[in-house]
């Protein structure tokens, strides 16, 4: 089929497709040759608040690892084997050149590895801005918030510094806007997906989502609202599949081969903990307050929960996940958490206790970046699907 | 990940009778922690639980509380044998082979009852201070235990010094949860009243015992050392790390550790060791990272036995940078406390750690870096080789690197270390001897 004959949703999952596997960015590399001067600025998982990049004028880049195509020759020197993959491979695409698109790099406080990442990069990056930005775990806006303000002070004067203006408080709601768009327009992604899995499939949203990684805000917003608008016109067919949440992907990255291997077993994916700096703030943040003030805000009270942060009362623990399960109909849970994943994996107990109490079936398993064979979570995905389908006949 | 063992020991008759009164206090000590746990229940005392980098015992003492540190009662079960049995239970119970086993040590401990490392019973705390310093793991443990045994869990977070350094921002963060959040739940549980004066009371024993602790570290800078700033170290930082800090009986042991040591290098002695005295000192190393627990006297045992020595060890700071000035003060105790959680040799950068180390290299006059590389342990292992790349850099000094778990004895394999630490000393001969030859 020619790309003029090719329907208009197919074409939008290539581009992304495409965007996922340029491992150099050449994305981000055109976005900046197009206006000299321009910055761009990494950012690993799994929140930071993008707004205040966009504010600078910069482009905020999603750093997710190397994923199943990038060999790793030198990242392995510098990691044991009991570590996680994504640092080395993040760590091989910064020695070989293909960082060097970004002007500074945010390390989010998810765990100890991405925070002594931060200081690897310190060291092996002399020339860069590098931060590891600090998220309060006390949730009370004198205290918590009183320290984030300040922290997003702190980025926001280095940010300014880097372009050498400072960062007003217009820009900074005018960016708030642009973002309160691209959640919005993920926020219905979801939905619809959640609505109609067989027309959005996860190997697609996922895509749609990952280019939201180097695409600048404003144009990943119209991508997303002309996918859904146009997938819906596709004729896929709907298949009797076991609704499923995907939980413990919020770090390093399952190769798409996995997302396709689960979707292939027989089940619809309706939501996920994927890429969740783009649905971390669950509504509009106001674009007309004290911007570093609302971010703040929205963080405490209003934003998605994973293992990196900290659940004030017990009661609270699983109750995001059990909603994800309620919202998207979902008939059961499949944990899927990288290898050596700390959070994850220490999280998982508690969440798979808090689904067996509420009578949601669950499986889980293990990946890394790199896994190459499908075949044994194929089946395990499907003999999950199937015992759904039985429980539910019964 | 830090310590509260017993000291070994020594085969060897007492020589003389101030280090005898060091150790069996220590021993004392130590017990008799255990023993306030394991009548607190009868005795009407509520119990809290904390960890080791930026423990707050000063603060847990103003409301009577027994003190528990869990991570020393998974090195104790560790030392004892025990700690093997409790990971596979918490795994057969769900928890994942990838995640740290002090804390699989730990619920595997609690799955097998209310009974501790000496045999005696440990009682289900009634709240987990959550002082979250310097690794992530630590809010996981406590959100385990509380969602499996009900425990009230208050949060300390210490905002981690990614710069480098701790600005005002993070102090103010601290001393504010402090105050509101921290004090106030610790008074409602313990029905206790705070009184800050009694804090500045027990501040002021801390840092008696600081100074002491820091004399006897930085002994090693003495050739020979009089002592082993790794393995016997784990016994000096024991009561100062734990339910001790602060109290006069803490003084008193370090007052009397300071004296043994001062003779020893009087006496121009070396460190004892398990088997007694050491022989003559041949390598001076640092280390980074704590030390295996399941076979810690062989693990010793094949340093002393080649004739080398710790000099400087990053793990006896994981309770607190002393020897780099940092003392409670009881003036300014709230503010003191934050910085002493902040200032934890775990919540410094990587940047951090690799000056301190070369540091220690130098000031120590040490022949070079090993890296005791724990399976388990994130916030220590991640970015380790790079440590080991640019100390060796900065110091020309050779390092070498070796991989064991601190509870799990699935990961020491004895053959691999004795191995490697085997080559390493050839090496350090070689360098000697090639650098005598220019
Ligand atoms: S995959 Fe898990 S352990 Fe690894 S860096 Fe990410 S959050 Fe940390
Ligand atoms: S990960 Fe390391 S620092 Fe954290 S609890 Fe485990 S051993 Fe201690």
């Amino acid at each position: 089929m020619t790309a003029a004959t090719q329907p208009r949703a197919i074409e939008i999952v290539e581009h992304c497709q495409s965007l996922f596997e340029d491992l150099d960015f050449n994305a981000v590399k055109q976005w900046k040759a197009a206006v000299p001067g321009r910055k761009a600025i990494g950012y690993m998982p799994v929140y930071v608040p993008r707004e205040i990049v966009h504010a600078a004028g910069m482009l905020p880049v999603g750093i997710l690892g190397g994923g199943d195509s990038l060999e790793v020759i030198q990242g392995d020197a510098y990691y044991q084997s009991y570590i996680c993959r994504i640092p080395r491979s993040t760590i091989e695409l910064g020695l070989t050149g293909r960082l060097d698109c970004l002007d500074g790099m945010l390390f989010p406080s998810i765990c100890d590895v991405i925070r002594n990442l931060s200081g690897m990069w310190q060291i092996l990056f002399k020339d860069k801005y590098v931060r590891y930005f600090d998220v309060p775990q006390n949730y009370q806006d004198a205290i918590g918030g009183t320290y984030y303000v300040h922290e997003l002070e702190v980025l926001r004067d280095g940010l300014a510094a880097l372009r050498g203006k400072p960062i007003t408080d217009a820009e900074l709601n005018a960016s708030i806007r642009v973002y309160n768009e691209n959640r919005a327009a993920i926020r219905d992604l979801y939905a619809y997906r959640a609505e109609k899995p067989w027309q959005a499939p996860t190997s697609e949203v996922y895509l749609l989502l990952r280019a939201g990684m180097v695409l600048p805000p404003e144009d990943h917003t119209k991508l997303v609202r002309e996918y859904v608008a146009e997938v819906d016109k596709l004729p896929r067919p709907k298949r009797d599949n076991a609704r499923v949440v995907i939980n413990g992907s919020f770090c390093e990255q399952p190769p798409l081969g996995l997302i396709k291997s689960i979707e292939m077993a027989g089940c619809y994916i309706v939501d996920d903990d994927f890429m969740l700096v783009t649905r971390w703030l669950l509504d509009d943040v106001p674009e007309d307050g004290n911007p570093l003030e609302e971010l703040s805000k929205a963080f405490l009270h209003r934003s998605a929960s994973t293992a990196a942060k900290y659940d004030e009362k017990r009661e609270d623990k699983g109750q995001f996940l059990l909603k994800q399960v309620k919202t998207g109909g979902a008939e059961g849970v499949i944990f899927a958490a990288p290898s050596f994943c700390d959070p994850a994996l220490l999280e998982r107990p508690m969440l798979q206790d808090v689904l067996s109490k509420h009578g949601v079936p669950h499986t889980a398993f293990k990946f890394a970046e790199n896994t190459g064979q499908m075949a044994p979570i194929r089946e395990q995905a499907g003999t999950f699907a199937d015992s759904i389908k039985l429980w539910n006949a019964a | 990940m830090t310590a509260t063992a017993a000291m070994p020991a020594t085969s060897k008759k007492p020589q003389d009778v101030q280090k005898e009164d060091a150790m069996w206090l220590q021993k004392e000590l130590i017990n008799r922690n255990y023993m306030e746990l394991a009548t607190a229940r009868a005795n009407n005392r509520k119990v809290s639980a904390t960890f080791v980098p930026g423990n707050l015992n000063e603060l847990l003492m103003c409301f009577d509380f027994a003190r528990s540190l869990p991570e020393t009662n998974a090195l104790q079960n560790g030392m004892r044998k025990k700690s093997g049995k409790f990971i596979m239970d918490a795994e057969r119970d769900g928890q994942s082979e990838d995640v740290c086993t002090y804390v699989k040590a730990d619920l595997g401990m609690m799955m097998g009852g209310e009974i501790g490392p000496t045999g005696d019973p440990l009682p289900k705390p009634d709240v987990l201070l959550l002082s979250y310093t310097g690794c992530f793991t630590f809010m996981k443990w406590f959100e385990l235990i509380r969602h499996k045994y009900g425990c009230e869990t208050v949060m300390l977070h210490v905002p981690y010094q990614g710069e480098g350094r701790i600005d005002p921002n993070m102090r103010n963060y601290v001393v504010k949860q402090l105050k509101e959040t921290v004090i106030p739940t610790l008074e409602r549980i313990s029905g206790v009243k705070f009184d800050i004066d009694r804090l500045r009371q027990y501040m002021r024993e801390s840092e008696k015992a600081e100074n002491d602790l820091v004399r006897v570290l930085q002994s090693a800078k003495n050739r020979p050392s009089p002592i082993d700033g790794y393995f016997g170290a784990v016994y000096y930082i024991g009561p100062i790390f734990t339910a001790f800090r602060g109290t006069p009986e803490a003084s008193q042991f370090y007052s009397l550790l300071r004296q043994e040591i001062d003779e020893r290098v009087r006496l121009g002695k070396g460190p004892i060791t398990p088997d007694g005295e050491m022989g003559e000192e041949k390598y001076r190393l640092v280390t980074e990272g704590p030390p295996n627990w399941t076979s810690f006297r062989d693990f010793w045992k094949m340093f002393y036995d080649e004739g080398a020595v710790v000099v400087a060890s990053t793990y006896s700071k994981v309770g607190g940078l002393y020897d780099f000035g940092f003392r409670h003060d009881a003036d300014h105790p709230l503010e003191s406390l934050a910085d002493y959680c902040l200032g934890c040799y775990t919540n410094l950068n990587l940047p951090s750690r690799i000056d301190m180390i070369c540091k220690y290299i130098d000031e120590y006059q040490a022949d070079g870096l090993l890296i005791n590389s724990i399976k388990s342990c994130n916030s220590f292992s991640a970015g380790q080789l790079l440590i080991l790349r640019e100390v060796e850099k900065r110091t020309g000094k050779p390092a070498a690197f070796i991989e064991t778990d601190l509870v799990d004895p699935r990961y020491f394999s004895a053959a691999n270390v004795k191995n490697r630490l085997e080559s390493y000393f050839q090496m350090i001969k070689q360098k000697r001897a090639a650098g005598a030859a220019h």
